[in-house]
C-alpha cells in the first residue's frame, strides 16, 4: 500500500500500475469495438443489397422505444461518468448512489428490451428461418395493412436479434461488473488515487453507449 | 517472499499441485503452457499418424460396394480425425506454441520485467485456453464433428454434427489468445528495465510485440464470426445462408480476416526465436537489427491485406481475386528481408553446430521452401490448379512445421538450461534433430509432387497412381515420431540426470542470460540496468 | 521522479461538474434532434439516414472525447482505440469490394 494504491511489485509506483491498466483497458475496448463492428459491417453490406427488405424489417420496430431506450442510456452514462468523479473527489457515499443509478437504468433498459423482444415473438417475428411470415401476414390483414413483399425477411430480423441481443448480453455483463464496482465502493477499496477499477468499467459502460448511439438510428430510422 | 533463501528459484519457490494452478508466476504460467500444449500436441500428431496411417494405402470397395478404410472404419471416421488434427494443432498447439510458452518465460526476462503486466489476466488466459480445450476434446471424443478448422458456410450450417459447441471451444479459445496478447503489449510499452529502449529490446520481444498486435486486433473479428456461426445454426439467422439472401462467401471473409493474421501469429514469433538462436551462435552481432525488427511489424501490417488469396476459388470476384494476388506477393518483401539478414548475420561468424542451431539451419532450410512455394501459390492460375490438392498441404506444412515447430524446438533446446537449470544430452538432441528434419522432408517433400499430379487434399481414398509416393510420405511421419520420442525422452532424461546448467552456457548477450538458472521468484536480484544494444558480441 | 508526478496529475485530470451536465445535455438534446429529423424523412429523402448518422457520430465524438476521458488520455491511448476503428473500415472495405465487382452480365473476365 502506498498512499491507499495496492500497488503490485512489478509496478514502481501507483501512477505506473494506472497507466499499465489503463493501457489494458483500451487495447480490451478497441476489440470490443472490432467485435461489434463485425455486425455493423455484416449489417451495412446486406443493408446496401437489400435496401427494401430492410427499411420493410424495421417499420416493426417502434422508434420510440429505441428513442425512450437511448435517453435512459445517455442518463446512466453520465451517472457512471459521475460515479467516476465522486471517486476521484473523494465522496465515495455519493459515488455509491451514482453506480446504484447506473445499475437501475440497465435494468430498465433490460427491462424495455423485453417488452419489445416479447411483443416481436406474439407477431411471429423470430430471427432467421425461424420468422413466422404466415402469423405475421395475418397478423397484418387483420389490423388492415399490406403483406409482407419481401421473402428473406428474417435477415433483417437476424441481424436485429444479433445486434440487440449481443448489446443486451453487454449491458447485463456491465450492470455485474458495476455492481462489483458498487461493492469495493460501499467497502471503501477506493480513493482519489486508486478507482482503477471504477475508470475500467466506466470506459466498457460508455462502449455500451457508444454502441446503442450507432444502433439505435440503424436500427430502428431507417427507411 | 522478497528474501528467499540462497538456491531457491521459481520452481520450488512454493510446492505442491495447487501453488502451480493457483501460481501468479510468469515463467510458472509459461510451465502450465508447456505442458498443456505438448499434451495437445501428442493428441493433434497421434490423430496426424492415424491420417497418414490411413493413406498408406488406397481403398478398394468390397463386392457390397462399400468403402472401408486400411486403418479407420469410415470415411467419416477420417473426416473427424482430420478435423481434430486441424483444430488441435491450429487452435491449441500452433498459436500458443511459442507466444505462450516460451513468450510467457522469457519476454519479461528479456526486457529485465519482475513480471508480465497483468499477471491475473495471464493466469486466466491459461485457464480460458484450458476450458476451451477441454470443451473441444469432449465435444471430439463424445460426438464427432467433420467440417475440417475452418468451419466453411453452408456446410457448417447443415452438418449434422456437434459444431457448436465445437464452435464455442474456438471462441473460448480465441479469448485466451487476446488476452495473452494485450498483456504482452502492456508489458513491452510499460515494463521495460532501465535502458532498454524499444531499439534495444531483443528480436524475439520485436516479434511477440508484433505477434500480439495481431492477436489484439484479428481475434475479435473471429469471435463475432463464430458467434454468428452458432447463431445461424441454432436459430437460422440468415447471414451467411444463401436462402434467406445471406452470403456464405462472406464467412469465408471473415473467417480469413482472422485467419490470415493468425498465420503469422503462428509464424512471426518463430522468426523471433530464429533470430536469437543465429545470433547466439555465430556469435556475431545480428546483422540488420532494425530491418529485422520494421520488418516484423511490415508482416503484421501486411498480414490485414492478403486474406483473400484463400478464396481464389471459392467464388469471390475476379478483381478482389486480382488484387489479392498482388497483395500477398508484398509478404514475401520482410520475409525476405528477414532470410537475407539471418544468412547475413552467419556469414564470416564462428559458427557452433549446437543442437538450437541445428534446428534454426532448419527453419532456414524449410521455410524458404514452404515461403517460395507460398509465392507460387498467390498466382491465380497456378492457384487455380494446386488450390485444394496436397501442394497446399505441403506448403503450409513447410511453414507452419517446418517453420513454427521446428523454431518451437529449436527455441526449447536453447532456452531448457534456463527454464530448469539442467542440461540435456547433447547426443539426444541432435538425434531427434535428425529425425524429425529428415522425417519432416520425407513427408511433405512427395506431397508437393503429389499436389502437382492433382490430388486433393482432405479425401480419405485416392486413385492407384498416386500410392508410391503416399507410402513414402506416411513413412516419413514415423520418421517424425520417431524424432519426437527421442526428443521427450531426451528432455525428462535432463530433467531428471541433467548436469547443473550454468547461468550462461551459450554466451549468449540478452538479458534472460543474467538471471539464475532456473531465475529466482522476481527473475534478477537487483533491477537491471541497460546501457548498449541486445547482441555486441565482440 | 518530478517526471512521474507530472504524469500522475495528467492521467488523473479531474473535469469540472458543469462539463459532464454539459455533455450530457447536448446527447439528449442531439437525441431529439434525431427523432425530429426522422418525423421529416419524407422531405428528405436520402438525406435522412446521412443526417441520422452524422449526429450519431457526433454523439459518439462528446462521448468518447469527455466521458471516456479520452480527450485528456495519452496519445498511445487513442492510437489503441483509432485502430479498431481503422481495421473495422478495413474489413468493410475489402468485403465490399468484392462484393460489388463479383461475375454479373457485363463481365469481361
Amino acid at each position: 500500500m502506498i498512499n491507499g494504491v495496492p500497488v503490485q511489485e512489478h509496478y514502481r509506483d501507483a501512477s505506473h500500475q494506472f497507466a499499465s491498466a489503463k493501457e489494458g483497458i483500451w487495447l480490451f475496448m478497441a476489440t470490443e469495438i472490432l467485435m461489434f463492428g463485425g455486425l455493423f459491417v455484416g449489417y451495412l453490406i446486406f443493408h446496401m443489397k437489400y435496401p427494401q427488405m430492410f427499411a420493410e424489417g424495421a417499420q416493426f420496430l417502434d422508434w420510440r422505444l429505441g428513442f425512450v431506450n437511448t435517453l435512459v442510456l445517455i442518463f446512466s452514462s453520465l451517472t457512471m461518468a459521475l460515479g467516476i468523479y465522486f471517486c476521484q473527489i473523494n465522496q465515495p457515499k455519493k459515488a455509491v448512489w451514482a453506480l446504484a443509478i447506473t445499475i437501475l437504468c440497465g435494468a430498465v433498459f433490460m427491462v424495455i428490451k423485453y417488452f419489445e423482444y416479447t411483443h416481436k415473438f406474439h407477431m411471429g417475428i423470430y430471427p432467421g428461418r425461424m420468422l413466422d411470415l404466415e402469423m405475421l401476414n395475418q397478423h397484418l390483414s387483420s389490423i388492415g395493412k399490406p403483406a409482407i413483399a419481401s421473402t428473406n425477411l428474417g435477415m433483417y430480423f437476424g441481424f436485429y436479434f444479433c445486434m440487440s441481443g449481443l448489446h443486451g448480453i453487454h449491458v447485463i455483463l456491465g450492470m455485474l461488473m458495476i455492481s462489483w464496482c458498487l461493492y469495493r465502493c460501499m467497502r471503501g477499496d477506493f480513493n482519489p488515487n486508486y478507482y482503477t477499477a471504477v475508470e475500467g468499467v466506466g470506459i466498457f459502460w460508455h462502449i455500451i453507449d457508444l454502441v446503442w448511439i450507432f444502433l439505435f438510428p440503424l436500427l430502428y430510422l431507417v427507411g | 517472499m522478497a528474501h528467499a533463501a540462497h538456491g531457491s528459484n521459481y520452481l520450488n519457490a512454493q510446492k505442491g499441485l495447487w501453488s502451480w494452478l493457483t501460481s501468479l508466476d510468469h515463467k510458472r504460467i509459461g510451465i502450465l503452457y508447456f505442458i498443456s500444449v505438448m499434451t495437445f500436441f501428442l493428441l493433434g500428431g497421434i490423430a496426424a499418424l492415424l491420417l497418414r496411417g490411413e493413406l498408406f494405402a488406397y481403398n478398394v470397395a468390397n463386392s457390397a460396394g462399400e468403402m472401408a478404410g486400411q486403418l479407420l472404419p469410415s470415411a467419416d471416421a477420417y473426416n473427424q480425425i482430420l478435423t481434430y488434427h486441424g483444430a488441435i494443432m491450429v487452435f491449441m498447439v500452433i498459436i500458443p506454441g511459442i507466444p505462450a510458452i516460451l513468450g510467457n518465460i522469457f519476454l519479461p526476462l528479456q526486457i529485465g520485467a519482475k513480471d508480465v503486466a497483468f499477471p491475473k489476466l495471464n493466469l486466466a488466459s491459461w485457464y480460458c485456453l484450458m476450458a476451451g480445450a477441454t470443451l473441444a476434446m469432449f465435444t471430439m471424443f463424445s460426438t464427432k464433428v467433420d467440417t475440417g478448422w475452418t468451419f466453411y458456410t453452408p456446410y457448417s450450417i447443415k452438418s449434422g454434427t456437434a459444431v457448436t459447441t465445437m464452435v464455442i471451444a474456438a471462441f473460448i479459445t480465441g479469448m485466451s489468445s487476446i488476452l495473452t496478447g494485450l498483456n504482452f503489449i502492456v508489458t513491452v510499452h510499460k515494463l521495460r528495465c532501465p535502458g532498454m529502449t524499444m531499439w534495444r529490446m531483443p528480436l524475439f520481444v520485436w516479434a511477440l510485440y508484433s505477434t500480439a498486435i495481431i492477436q489484439v486486433l484479428a481475434t475479435p473479428i473471429l469471435a463475432i464470426t463464430l458467434l454468428l456461426l452458432a447463431m445461424e445454426r441454432t436459430f437460422g439467422v440468415g447471414i451467411f445462408d444463401p436462402k434467406l439472401g445471406g452470403d456464405p462467401v462472406l464467412f469465408q471473409h471473415f473467417f480469413w480476416f482472422y485467419s490470415h493474421p493468425a498465420v503469422y501469429i503462428m509464424i512471426l514469433p518463430a522468426m523471433g526465436v530464429i533470430s536469437e538462436l543465429i545470433t547466439t551462435f555465430s556469435k556475431k552481432t545480428i546483422f540488420g537489427y532494425t530491418a529485422i525488427a520494421y520488418s516484423s511489424l511490415g508482416i503484421a501490417a501486411v498480414s490485414f491485406f492478403v486474406w483473400g488469396h484463400h478464396m481464389f476459388v471459392s467464388g469471390q470476384s475476379e478483381f478482389a481475386g486480382v488484387v489479392f494476388s498482388f497483395l500477398t506477393m508484398l509478404v514475401g518483401v520482410p520475409t525476405a528481408i528477414k532470410m537475407f539478414n539471418w544468412v547475413a548475420t552467419m556469414y564470416k561468424g564462428s559458427i557452433s553446430f549446437a543442437s538450437p542451431m541445428l534446428f534454426a539451419l532448419g527453419f532456414l532450410f524449410l521455410f524458404a521452401i514452404g515461403g517460395v512455394t507460398g509465392i507460387m501459390l498467390a498466382v491465380i492460375p497456378v492457384d487455380v490448379h494446386f488450390h485444394d490438392t496436397y501442394f497446399v498441404v505441403a506448403h503450409f506444412h513447410y511453414v507452419m512445421v517446418g517453420g513454427t515447430l521446428m523454431a518451437i524446438m529449436g527455441g526449447f533446446y536453447y532456452w531448457f538450461p534456463k527454464m530448469f537449470g539442467k542440461m540435456y544430452s547433447e547426443f539426444g538432441a541432435r538425434m531427434s534433430w535428425i529425425f524429425i528434419f529428415i522425417g519432416f522432408n520425407v513427408t511433405f517433400f512427395p506431397q508437393f509432387i503429389l499436389g502437382a499430379m492433382g490430388m486433393p487434399r482432405r479425401y480419405f481414398n485416392y486413385i492407384p497412381a498416386y500410392e508410391p509416393l503416399n507410402r513414402i510420405s506416411t513413412v516419413g511421419s514415423w520418421m517424425i515420431a520417431v524424432g519426437f520420442l527421442i526428443a521427450l525422452y531426451t528432455i525428462i532424461n535432463g530433467l531428471i540426470n541433467g548436469a547443473k546448467a550454468p547461468k550462461n552456457p551459450w554466451g549468449s548477450k540478452t538479458l534472460e542470460w543474467e538471471a539464475d538458472s532456473p531465475p529466482s521468484v522476481h527473475n534478477f536480484d537487483h533491477e537491471p540496468v541497460v546501457t548498449a544494444g541486445p547482441y555486441e558480441y565482440k | 521522479m518530478s517526471d512521474n508526478h507530472n504524469n500522475h496529475h495528467e492521467e488523473h485530470h479531474i473535469m469540472p461538474l458543469a462539463t459532464y451536465y454539459k455533455v450530457a445535455g447536448a446527447l439528449f438534446l442531439l437525441t431529439f434532434l434525431t427523432v425530429g429529423f426522422h418525423a421529416l424523412r419524407e422531405y428528405m429523402g436520402p438525406f435522412s439516414a446521412l443526417i441520422a448518422f452524422s449526429i450519431a457520430a457526433v454523439k459518439a465524438f462528446l462521448v468518447m472525447a469527455w466521458f471516456m476521458h479520452l480527450k485528456y488520455d495519452k496519445l498511445s491511448n487513442k492510437i489503441i482505440f483509432g485502430s479498431g476503428f481503422i481495421f473495422l473500415a478495413l474489413l468493410f472495405v475489402i468485403c465490399i469490394m468484392d462484393i460489388y465487382t463479383r461475375l454479373n452480365v457485363n463481365s469481361v473476365l
